[in-house]
Parts: C-alpha cells; sequence; structure tokens
C-alpha cells in the first residue's frame, strides 16, 4: 500500500500466503457434488459459468446484426433471416442474461453472505431454480437450431398468434420456464432476508446490495406470473384458437400489450436494480465513504419497485389507448426518474471528498453512473408522449435501451465480477490489463450506441435489415464500436480464467471493505462463517474495520515478538 | 374419534419407520436442516416461502381475471348467455366437492399435527379422492361443450345464440332472446376465458392430487407424524387456495345475472 499511493490493494505477503485448503470449492469433489449441490456459492458459480455462456451466444447475434447492418442493402443475410437473428438477440440477452445476471450470479453468492447466514433460505429451490434455467435456456438453443423465431423478442400479437410460421410456441415455453426459474430466486431472496438474517442485523444495516436486491426480488415475484399467463394464452390461440388476443372474435390484441408490458416494463427494473446495488457497493469501497444517504438509496430501490409496475402503458402510446391514459403514464413514468436521480446523485456525494482509487471495478462503475445517467435521461424523452411519437419504433429507442441495460447493467455486473472475483476464487486478477479491458469497453459502447441516438432521431426505424444509403456512415460507426466492445468482453473472459491459476493470492480482503463477506476466508467455507457473525456496527462503517485491523495487529503482534 | 385417537397412537408406537427418528434432548431433530438455526425459524421460513408462492399464483390468475373484467363489461349479453349454457348443477355439485375437501385436508394438517398417522392417511386419501371426483365432473361438463360445438376454435357453433330455441333445454329454463349477431359472435369470447379460466385451475388441480398422491405414500411411512409438517401445512395452504380460486370461477362463470 505504501508502494502504490493510488491503489488500496492490500494483499498478504505472496511468499507465504496460500489459499485456505477447506473452502467451497474443494469441501466436496466431482460432477455430481456439483449437479446435486444445496450450497449457493456452488449454485452461483455454474449460473455465473452458463450465463456467459448465454451472454456470448446473445453478443454473437449482436455481431450478426451489426455486420449486416454494416451495408444499407440486406448483403450478409435474407430479411426474414435477419428477423429470426434479432429476434434471437432479444429472447437470449434479456431472459437468459440481463434478467440472472446479477441475482443469480453475485446475489446468490454474496446475499446469505451479506446478511451472516450460512445459505439462503431455500437451497433446493435455488438449484432448482438453476436447472429450470438451463432447461429454458437448451429450449431456446433448440428453437434457434430448428429455425428459430421472428416475431421479436415482445410476441406481439397478432403476429406471434396468427401471422408467423416460426417456433413461437417452444420459444415461449423456454422464456416460460425460464420465469420460473426467476420466481424462484426472487421469492428465496426475499424469505432469505426475511428470515436469515443474523443478529444484529437489522434493515438499515443491510449493505444497499440487498436491499437493491429485496427490491429487484419483489417484482420477480409480482412481475413473471402475468407474463406467464399471457404466454399461456398466446399458446392456446396459436394451438387451439380460443380467443382471448383475436380480434375477429371481439379479443382485443392490446390486452396481450397489457400483460407482456405488465411483467416486461418492472423487468427492466429486474435487471438494473442488482446492478445498482453493485454500484452502491463498489463506490463506497473506492471512496472509502459510507454510502451518502444510506437511507434514501434504499428506500430508492423500493420506490423503483413499486413505481415501476406503474409505467407499463407507455410502451404503448402509439397503440391506441386513451390520451387520459397517456397523461398518467406519461407523468408516471417521469416519477421513475426521481429515485433513479437519488441513487445518482448519492453515489455523486458519496464521491465527494472521498479517498478514490480507480481500480476495475470502480472504473466500471463511473461507466455506470455515466451511460446510465444518459440512459435515463434519454428514458424521459420517451417518457413525455409528445416525443415519443416521434422516436419510438426508431434506433432511438434502441439506443436507449442499449445504453441503460449494456451500458449500465452490464458495466455493473462486469464491476461486481471484477469486485468480488478475489472472494469467489482467493486470487486476484490482472489489474492493469483489466483497466484497460474496461475503457476499451466504455470506448466501443459510446461508438455503438451512440451513433444510434442520432440514427433515430434522423428517423431509422428499428427491426430492419436494410435502410437508406444516407444512413451508412453512422452504422459504420456503430459496426466499428461493436468490433471494439466484442474485444472488451472478450478480453475479461481469457485474464479471469488465467488469474484462477496464476492470479495473485487475495487475502481476506483485499480491498478492505466493510461488509461480512469480505470478513471471512476467501474463497468462502461452505458455512460462509466459522461462527455466525453479530453485527455490532453500521453498515459502511470504516472507523469499525480499522478498529478491527488495529485489534487484530495487537493480537499479532506479542506472537511475532 | 376417540377411537381413532387411541389407534393413531398405537399405531405410532409399533410404527417401524425412518422418518420418527427419536429426539433426544438438546440435539437437533434430523429434519432441521444444517442452515437454521432451529425448528421453528425453519418452519417459519417455508411457511413464508409458501405465502409468497401463492402470492406469484394470484398474479397469475389475476391475469386472466383482468381479461374477464375487461370483456365481461364489453360484451355482457354474450357473457349472460354464454353462462346459460354451463350446467349449474354439476357446477354446484363441484364447488360442494371442493370445499368438502378443503375440509379433509384441514383435517388431515390437524391430524400431522397431532400426530395421528392414519387419521393423516385417511383425510389425505379423501382429499385425493375428492380431487379426482371434481376432475371428473369436469370433464363430463367439458363433455357437454365438445358436444354443443362451444369449444372455441373447434368448428365452434353460434346455434345456441343466433336461435336460442333450437337449443330447447336452456330455452325452457332462461328464454333467452336471440342476440345481435356482432353480440352472438363475442360468446365464443366468454367460453375463451371458461376454457383457458378452468383448464389453468384444473391444472392446478391436477398438479395437486399428484403431490396428494406422494404424500399419501410418504404419510403411510410416518412421515408428516413425527414433529415436522411443515410440508403438509404447505400443501394445505396450496389446496385451499385453488379451493378459492374455483369458488371465484363458480360465481364469476357460471353465477353471472342469476338473482
Amino acid at each position: 500500500m505504501s508502494t502504490m499511493s493510488n491503489t488500496i490493494v492490500d494483499l498478504p505477503d505472496q511468499s507465504t500466503a496460500t489459499i485456505p485448503k477447506m473452502n467451497f470449492l474443494t469441501k466436496e469433489n466431482g460432477l455430481l457434488s456439483w449437479l446435486l449441490t444445496g450450497d449457493h456459492k456452488r449454485i452461483a458459480t455454474l449460473y455465473l459459468i452458463s450465463i456467459t455462456f448465454f451472454f456470448f451466444i446473445g453478443g454473437s447475434l449482436a455481431g450478426l446484426i451489426r455486420l449486416e447492418l454494416l451495408t444499407p442493402q440486406t448483403s450478409l443475410m435474407a430479411a426474414d433471416t435477419y428477423n429470426k437473428v434479432f429476434t434471437m438477440h432479444g429472447v437470449i440477452m434479456i431472459f437468459f442474461f440481463l434478467v440472472p445476471s446479477v441475482p443469480a450470479t453475485l446475489g446468490n453468492f454474496l446475499i446469505p453472505m451479506m446478511i451472516g447466514a450460512k445459505d439462503l433460505a431455500l437451497p433446493k429451490i435455488n438449484l432448482l431454480s438453476w436447472y429450470l434455467y438451463i432447461a429454458g435456456g437448451l429450449l431456446a438453443i433448440y428453437t434457434m437450431a430448428t429455425g428459430g423465431v421472428d416475431t421479436g423478442w415482445t410476441f406481439t400479437t397478432p403476429l406471434s398468434t396468427h401471422y408467423v410460421n416460426t417456433n413461437v410456441l417452444t420459444t415461449g415455453l423456454a422464456v416460460f420456464i425460464a420465469g420460473f426459474s426467476s420466481i424462484f430466486t426472487g421469492l428465496n431472496f426475499i424469505v432469505t432476508i426475511h428470515k436469515m438474517r443474523c443478529p444484529g442485523m437489522t434493515w438499515f444495516r443491510l449493505p444497499l446490495f440487498v436491499w437493491a436486491h429485496y427490491a429487484a426480488s419483489i417484482l420477480m415475484v409480482l412481475g413473471t406470473p402475468v407474463v406467464a399467463i399471457a404466454i399461456v394464452l398466446v399458446a392456446l390461440e396459436r394451438t387451439i384458437g380460443i380467443g382471448v388476443f383475436d380480434p375477429t372474435k371481439g379479443g382485443d390484441p392490446l390486452l396481450f400489450q397489457h400483460l407482456f408490458w405488465f411483467y416486461s416494463h418492472p423487468a427492466v427494473y429486474i435487471m438494473i436494480l442488482p446492478g445498482m446495488g453493485v454500484i452502491s457497493e463498489v463506490i463506497s469501497t473506492f471512496s472509502r465513504k459510507r454510502v451518502f444517504g444510506y437511507t434514501a438509496v434504499a428506500f430508492s430501490s423500493v420506490a423503483i419497485a413499486v413505481f415501476g409496475f406503474f409505467v407499463w402503458a407507455h410502451h404503448m402510446f402509439i397503440m391506441g389507448i386513451s390520451n387520459y391514459a397517456v397523461l398518467v403514464f406519461s407523468l408516471l413514468t417521469m416519477l421513475v426518474a426521481v429515485p433513479s436521480a437519488i441513487k445518482i446523485f448519492n453515489w455523486t456525494f458519496t464521491l465527494y471528498k472521498g479517498s478514490i482509487t480507480f481500480e476495475t471495478p470502480m472504473l466500471y462503475a463511473f461507466g455506470f453512473m455515466g451511460l446510465f445517467t444518459i440512459g435515463g435521461m434519454t428514458g424521459v424523452f420517451l417518457g413525455a408522449s409528445g416525443t415519443d411519437i416521434h422516436l419510438t419504433e426508431t434506433y432511438f429507442i434502441v439506443a436507449h435501451f442499449h445504453f441503460v441495460m449494456v451500458g449500465g447493467m452490464l458495466m455493473a455486473f462486469l464491476s461486481g465480477v471484477h469486485f468480488w472475483w478475489p472472494k469467489m476464487t482467493g486470487r486476484m486478477y490482472p489489474e492493469k490489463i483489466s483497466q484497460m479491458a474496461a475503457v476499451i469497453t466504455f470506448v466501443g459502447f459510446n461508438l455503438t450506441f451512440f451513433p444510434q441516438f442520432i440514427l433515430g432521431v434522423l428517423g431509422m426505424p428499428r427491426r430492419y435489415a436494410s435502410y437508406p444509403p444516407e444512413f451508412q456512415v453512422l452504422n459504420v460507426f456503430s459496426t466499428a464500436g461493436a468490433t471494439i466492445l466484442g474485444v472488451g468482453y472478450l478480453l475479461p473472459v481469457l485474464y479471469l480464467v488465467w488469474s484462477l491459476k496464476y492470479g495473485e493470492i487475495a487475502g481476506n480482503n483485499p480491498w478492505q471493505a466493510t461488509g461480512l463477506e469480505w470478513q471471512t476466508q476467501s474463497p468462502p467455507l461452505t458455512e460462509n462463517f466459522v461462527v455466525t457473525p453479530i453485527m455490532d456496527h453500521e453498515a459502511y462503517d470504516y472507523e469499525w474495520l480499522e478498529r478491527q485491523s488495529q485489534a487484530g495487529k495487537e493480537k499479532e503482534a506479542p506472537i511475532a515478538g | 374419534m376417540p377411537d381413532s385417537h387411541a389407534i393413531a397412537h398405537n399405531g405410532e408406537e409399533t410404527a417401524d419407520n425412518a422418518y420418527s427418528a427419536d429426539i433426544a434432548h438438546g440435539e437437533h431433530p434430523a429434519y432441521l436442516r444444517h442452515h437454521f438455526n432451529s425448528t421453528e425459524q425453519q418452519a417459519d421460513t417455508t411457511n413464508f416461502a409458501m405465502w409468497l408462492f401463492l402470492l406469484t399464483e394470484v398474479m397469475f390468475f389475476g391475469g386472466l381475471f383482468t381479461a374477464y373484467l375487461i370483456y365481461r363489461n364489453w360484451y355482457y349479453p354474450a357473457f349472460v348467455a354464454g353462462s346459460h349454457q354451463l350446467n349449474v348443477i354439476w357446477g354446484t355439485t363441484n364447488t360442494l366437492v371442493l370445499i368438502l375437501s378443503s375440509f379433509t385436508m384441514a383435517m388431515g394438517v390437524w391430524c400431522a399435527e397431532t400426530r395421528r398417522r392414519r387419521g393423516l392417511v385417511l383425510c389425505l386419501s379423501l382429499t385425493f379422492l375428492l380431487g379426482l371426483a371434481f376432475l371428473g365432473i369436469k370433464t363430463i361438463e367439458y363433455g357437454e361443450k365438445i358436444e354443443k360445438h362451444h369449444v372455441p376454435g373447434f368448428h365452434y357453433s353460434l346455434q345456441s345464440f343466433d336461435d336460442p330455441a333450437s337449443d330447447p333445454e336452456i330455452y325452457k329454463e332462461y328464454h333467452d332472446k336471440a342476440l345481435m349477431p356482432d353480440m352472438a359472435r363475442h360468446t365464443e369470447l366468454y367460453f375463451s376465458l371458461y376454457f383457458a379460466m378452468t383448464g389453468m385451475h384444473a391444472l392446478h388441480m391436477i398438479i395437486g392430487i399428484a403431490i396428494l398422491a406422494f404424500m399419501i405414500v410418504r404419510a403411510r411411512a410416518g412421515a408428516y407424524t413425527s414433529g415436522h409438517v411443515t410440508f403438509v401445512e404447505n400443501f394445505g395452504l396450496y389446496w385451499h387456495f385453488v379451493d378459492i380460486v374455483w369458488i371465484y370461477l363458480f360465481a364469476l362463470l357460471y353465477l353471472i345475472s342469476r338473482h
């Protein structure tokens, strides 16, 4: 620490340090011990591997999309193939990457540790949720292999029920199954946070990561069943011809939109809230300060969850809902900006006069704050019904969504993976190359998606394989950016795998962070803690941490002397 | 009842089962999972999880009820005419069957809590049979709809609504007037909802009955009568929930415009 003043990394003496022999990875061996495990950390590891797999499938599809859009003509693939490619990109990225990304990996791994519990409340349900995820994911890949689906990830009726001949049913089933996986994860988190907290861990001593997951879990539990029934009704309409969404029978396709977006709008908060939880932890740790306005940030998570349920109709401003509904939903949509802004402001105030260092997780967190702010602000453009009518179904929407989800959520995911990597594996990732990867990702991202805002304002519609030639320059920028972005995503996979064997030994608490998860060995024991911890201080109490390390040194001193 | 009490106790004493391993004082019972501190915490937690799961079920059926609410408001005459096609006698019988099954289920939970093995097996078996009876009656009702071509999507017939007199049994009772052609068409939507809602409900019944079969086998071996009753309790909650959904369905689908 003394040699490098621009870092807080506090590693044990590498010549003598070892990874603890007994930990959750070494407890049992063999494939079965993994496939039948109840340990939340092992399930999180399974999730991390499978989610990365699906991310790269979705990413490859994105690559194909950008490659096709390099030229104004449909040069690489036929228009209907293009439809299938962007549909599968959406389905895989949303249901098999973004929704489970942070909760099922980092949340799964960390929530029990952060609240001082031995495991999630329902370990078998946790494992079941992973199997459901895999079953849904394999079904989605099977769908893709046998012809794909071309409705867009929104399954819009009557297109999906009457007009397309592609695999709507298997895709719907895949999403349905993945939905159950998500419900079980959310349910498990809520029960765990309510019932499994260690002595002294009051609600307002919970890390903000836990609050964010609690809010996201509420959305998972209440929202997902509604999209499930919407999918069931689409399937019934497609197979036996019941008419709930069929205008020829008096049904209304708009009802499908209501049911679908009642989940799918809150779903974007399912995706972003856990990411916000990561950012709270990272910003605090690398500023060495308690998160400014802890209570406000905690409640803003819950507020986002609550408001998030009352804005869904802003996806339907051009679909013939009444003007009064437009007015009300427009207003409510603007209101969601308030708790989101509370978070951004409070993180900024946390930085103010903090001792900031720029390790990789912090770089990604900065990326999140900037890109999420742009993504959120452009969301206000779309929430205002007047501008929405001009901008909807253009690349402006695409850019807005990707700024929040890729610029926001994916940055948060990478931030969290780097931040807790030493805890999960016991080894550090290589700092310099990962800082470089974070910067490459940021540059590549902006080059990819910023031109799309301009394309959208100029009127380029989304979901077409071809476009007028005057849009080509900006599209070439975007495709070039996507290439850089691809490198930015490939690098972490390479060096993180490398670090499993060659990374420096991290020790218990390389970042000197305050969370309970850092006060135990890395990688942790299967039971997480040797004795159940007692929480006798507030969250993010760096003075407590200082006293702890002081006391530790005094204890060691006589032995050394 | 006193008899069965004695039997249950005798049964318990002689039962040779793996589940009722006696708990020595101060030790944890075998069913306490390692990550809980106490059996109370464990029971509390699984119970809470079950209530949350039922909440997701409320949201699941909520989508259907929303659709029902909207369309019933739009096409009320079609919904009235459609509901007149349902067999209220069978519907009422089924309601009674399910309420009775909820009673036997509740008794089952009580038997588990008071450690009456035979009583539990009996109650679960009765619940199982009543569940099957419900599905049997539902099948008969579905059969009637198929006969009259009232299944949406399968050669749906508007005859009963365009010309009510052609359907003498129903006409005799209600003297419905013919619906306007446009409104008559919307009866198909009523039956869409009828099949979607009762179908989803029946699916929940089938899942419940399968779990009941599993529980009966385990209960015979004494699984739930040695102190660890959360599974029976939580299944009871599920069963009552499915029962309550039916009561709503019965009122909303069968009893429109009956005063």
